[in-house]
């Protein structure tokens, strides 16, 4: 095997290495939700190539309130789902749009366009 | 309007005295009048009240030093009525500290005709419990703006503005696309073109390979398809780099990797041709760049608007909203923006208008085109005391109604939430393609690299520019997009079709499993038939006339309590008989009614009352127990101490519950009938409409047991029956199926909601949950198969064998169409048309 063929392939194997260890192995924190004095856990979520905060951190049997603001006119965002809570919300672009719910059981939750590019975890605790 | 204040009321005289005037809903028999007037007597401080049943008003007058509003307001509640209140929800600008919500509370309690007020800090709003007949919403707000805040309205989520504003925005991000497609085909067709001069005899002189001119032309090429990046491809890059930073990747990142490398290579070639071994590896790319972008950009945008179809269910709900409403102000007409008006506004309708909130007649009567809420065809005729449904069509006559429901809390604005809500959720299925799209894209790059690296190490020669073409085909042929929209796409269909039919999905869990049921559980009451007793039969007796029958036993019963004595009552009047007055009546329970009425004694009961009063029956014996099998519930009458008849009243059967149980068995359902009553009448019914299992004096607490019993037997079993009564079976069973009639479709916490009360709803439902399970798997299937057929075709495994290597070019094509397709594909579904019994094939 030349010389170039194995600069390649190495090369190659250690890309695939980045990509699984980019988009798998790594494991991002969460943001913990803020509780405001109305007694909801609130959290921003900018709506923007992806969510942002994408791991939302809250506390089970309080109500949580989570504020999209969306800033993209891509199609593909303009809805949010939480399956989980059966809500979904249409997000027009650059408005406020509050999306209530409250989390009776701790686990993971996932919301997600409705395609499922962008996505977002929510993580209750118990 | 002059606003009166609370502490000196409404109309207050020299003696300190005030009169309020308050609409109360609940009010339903003569005897609660007299129940309400002695509460509101019983609050210290009022000197007199009356209360109104014809217009269910209370007439208070009272004290102000010793009483206000919220006391009176209180023992309406406590006698178990309902003052009729509006609640308003508006946002409050310029609050910057928590004392202010005191402030705000304050101004808002002095104002005459508030009885509630609360602000929350956190949400910026108010909320506002006030009588409308008193004070309204002008006023309330003008109470806060005194104070010293703003006022703004809190936003309707659902109003048709939100929607053209979304079409809008739909619009425009259409035409950006369709801008960016023009432009990157038209330089993509010229780039085309001089990729591949020596393919045409003219340009095969003027360009000949390894010429100066040649690379001029590269060189033009490559700032061209540059500016195709900047202008019609910046979306993919801005894309992925925005899902990389969250450590996602997703179409974006695939098309952008996939120009982007084809870019580059060509760039590298055009600027630094010295790095290569060999001639052969001199070639440019810059068409699969600008060409890839552009065919992307062209499926989006067919995307966009095939998907703008997918929601017209919903656009079609939100758009029956009616924009202006005439109610009756200070006894004045006048026409108002549909959001102001208030609970317990009296609304007038003329024929051919829309009707704008829920409510119930208090004048008139007309027909009423409710097609659009339930879809039943046929106009309903309505008169007082009947509901009227917002967003109606009322025909034929002019009425007044009450407004019950306003804004958001209409039926409609119901409906509309739920739709949308439904739509959002998840099919079940869905979890795999979640899981599958997880890790579809990075491992779609994976094998790429994958692929680079082998054709590179094994394929033939120039290997790199092969692995360059294999690596770029596979990152764009492969198309996550298929696989996400596969699903909800149908979804949205589906919902959508079920709620212009008048049949609620509430999530796509329901809508999977209802065409997996088995056994269908119908209630018999309410469900099968119209859950109120009519009079059906009078057979007379010893020379009797009919009429006169009736017309004495009708005055008998109207003195009555008992449920059936309603429908003997309401038979006698429709026939058009004036009811005597009852001289003397005595009930004695568990066998009927003895009375005197224009003289005559009559007695109204059963057997076992004629055998204690000796009465000789003679054949209305057996005519009774022939009623009694029809499932029919006979009672005798005697006058004067002989027989006279019988009359029966029975619960009909619904006209279409015959033709929908038959639909549901030739759709392979087993049907089971539940009911409370006993085996006889159960089976009389099941009889009638052709159900063969008959589940009788099942206990209305043991129905969600049976439901259960059905379930053990191994089957998928649905249950319909009403929303409240029936709630725990709904529950229990695999798909509940609430029949809800008019207003009240919220309540109904069921898998799903029939708007109309027919069971031809359940067929429906059944089948436009066939019809679009059929459709998600057809676009999961192809979306899968699609990808699954591309990548190796992509990757050149045919290469070996036939020598087939896909262009990057039709790979871009076979993607944008692949997400087009599945779109059309959920579309198709609203060509879907309900099939009744007698089209459903055996």
């Amino acid at each position: 095997m030349s010389w170039d063929r194995i600069v390649v392939d190495v090369v190659g194997l250690a890309l695939i290495a980045f990509i699984v260890w980019f988009f798998w192995l790594v494991k991002a924190k969460g943001v913990k939700a803020a509780v405001s004095s109305a007694g909801y856990q609130e959290q921003m979520v900018l709506v923007k190539g992806g969510y942002t905060p994408d791991i939302i951190v809250v506390e089970r049997g309080k109500p949580v309130r989570l504020n999209f603001v969306r800033q993209e006119s891509a199609s593909c965002s303009e809805m949010v789902l939480l399956p989980a809570f059966n809500k979904s919300a249409t997000l027009p672009e650059g408005q406020t749009v509050a999306v209530e719910f409250l989390p009776t059981e701790p686990g993971e939750y996932e919301f997600a366009c409705q395609m499922g590019m962008f996505r977002g975890r929510l993580i209750v605790e118990p | 309007m002059p606003i009166p204040s609370l502490t000196t009321g409404v109309g207050n005289d020299a003696a300190g005295s005030a009169r309020v005037e308050l609409p109360v809903a609940g009010l339903t028999c003569p005897s609660c009048v007299r129940a309400l007037e002695s509460a509101l007597r019983a609050v210290p401080g009022v000197a007199r009240a009356t209360v109104n049943l014809a217009t269910r008003r209370a007439f208070v007058e009272y004290d102000p030093k010793k009483a206000g509003l919220a006391e009176i307001h209180e023992a309406i509640k406590t006698a178990g009525y309902r003052a009729g209140t509006a609640t308003a929800r508006f946002a409050i600008q310029g609050m910057t500290c928590a004392s202010c919500v005191t402030k705000i509370e304050q101004a808002l309690g002095s104002t005459a005709g508030v009885l509630s007020a609360s602000v929350r800090v956190g949400t910026e709003e108010a909320v506002v419990e006030y009588l409308p007949s008193v004070t309204d919403l002008a006023a309330v707000k003008s109470a806060v703006s005194s104070a010293g805040y703003g006022v703004a309205d809190a936003p309707a989520p659902m109003s048709p503005s939100a929607v053209d504003a979304e079409s809008q925005a739909r619009e425009r991000e259409y035409r950006t696309l369709m801008r960016q497609w023009w432009f990157g085909a038209a330089v993509g067709t010229f780039t085309m073109i001089m990729s591949y001069p020596w393919l045409f005899p003219g340009l095969r002189d003027v360009f000949p390979r390894e010429s100066h001119r040649l690379w001029w032309m590269w060189a033009f090429m490559g700032v061209a398809s540059l500016a195709v990046i900047l202008y019609s491809g910046r979306h993919f890059f801005t894309g992925a780099r925005e899902a990389l930073k969250h450590r996602s990747a997703n179409m974006h990142t695939l098309i952008a990797l996939g120009t982007g490398v084809a870019w580059v290579y060509s760039s590298i070639v055009l600027l630094f041709p010295g790095i290569f071994p060999s001639s052969e590896f001199l070639d440019v790319y810059y068409d699969v760049t600008v060409v890839v972008i552009a065919l992307v950009d062209l499926g989006l945008a067919m995307e966009l608007r095939a998907k703008g179809r997918t929601s017209e269910a919903i656009k079609k709900l939100i758009g029956l909203q009616a924009k202006t409403a005439r109610v009756v102000r200070d006894g004045a007409e006048l026409d108002i923006p549909v959001e102001e008006v208030l609970v317990g506004d009296i609304v007038v309708v003329r024929p051919g208008e829309k009707i704008p909130v829920d409510g119930e007649i208090v004048e008139g009567a007309s027909a009423i085109d409710e097609s659009m809420v339930t879809g039943e065809s046929l106009p309903v005729e309505k008169r007082v005391g009947d509901e009227v449904i917002g967003a109606t069509i009322n025909k034929t006559g002019a009425f007044r109604f009450r407004a019950t429901k306003v804004g958001k809390d209409t039926a409609l604005a119901n409906i509309i939430r739920m739709v949308q809500d439904a739509q959002g959720s998840k099919v079940p299925v869905q979890r795999i393609v979640d899981v599958v799209s997880g890790y579809f894209t990075p491992a779609v790059a994976i094998l790429a690299i994958l692929g680079f690296m082998i054709w590179y190490t094994f394929g033939p020669a120039p290997a790199l520019v092969y692995a360059l073409i294999v690596a770029v085909t596979t990152l764009i042929i492969a198309c996550p997009c298929a696989l996400g929209m596969a699903t909800p796409m149908s979804l949205t269909t589906g919902v959508g079709l079920g709620a212009l039919n008048g049949i609620l999905i509430r999530s796509g869990e329901a809508l999977q499993t209802a065409q997996k049921l088995q056994t269908i559980i119908l209630d018999k009451t309410g469900t099968i038939t119209h859950g109120k007793p009519v009079l059906t039969d009078v057979l007379v007796t010893g020379g009797r006339r009919e009429e006169e029958l009736l017309r004495l036993t009708g005055a008998v019963e109207r003195s009555s309590e008992h449920p059936l004595a309603a429908a003997i009552v309401e038979g006698a009047t429709t026939r058009g008989l004036a009811l005597p007055v009852v001289e003397t009546f005595n009930a004695i329970p568990g066998h009927g009614i003895e009375a005197r009425v224009e003289g005559h004694a009559v007695l109204v009961g059963n057997l076992k009352l004629m055998h204690d009063r000796k009465i000789t029956l003679g054949d209305l014996e057996a005519h009774a127990t022939r009623l009694a099998d029809e499932g029919k519930t006979p009672m005798y009458v005697a006058i004067d101490g002989g027989a006279a008849g019988i009359v029966a009243v029975a619960d009909t059967v619904k006209e279409d519950s015959k033709d929908a149980i038959q639909a549901l068995k030739r759709m392979g359902l087993e049907v089971v009938m539940m009911t409370g009553d006993n085996e006889r009448t159960g089976k009389a019914i099941a009889r009638q409409v052709g159900i063969e299992r008959v589940l009788a004096e099942v206990l209305p607490q043991d129905k969600a047991f049976n439901v259960q019993k059905l379930q053990l037997e191994g089957k998928h079993v649905g249950m319909v029956g009403d929303g409240i009564n029936d709630a725990p079976a709904l529950a229990q069973a695999d798909v509940g199926f609430a029949i809800g009639t008019g207003t009240d479709v919220a309540i109904a916490a069921s898998d799903v909601t029939l708007i109309k009360g027919s069971l031809r709803g359940v067929v429906l439902a059944i089948q436009i949950s066939r019809a679009t399970m059929r459709n998600v798997y057809q676009n999961l299937v192809g979306a899968f198969v699609y990808n699954v057929l591309g990548l190796p075709v992509a990757l050149g495994i045919l290469y070996p064998f036939l020598g087939i290597l896909l262009s990057p070019l039709l790979a871009a094509l076979a993607m944008s169409f692949s997400s087009v397709t599945v779109i059309a594909n959920a579309n198709r579904l609203k060509r879907w048309k309900p099939r009744l019994a007698s089209e459903v094939l055996a």
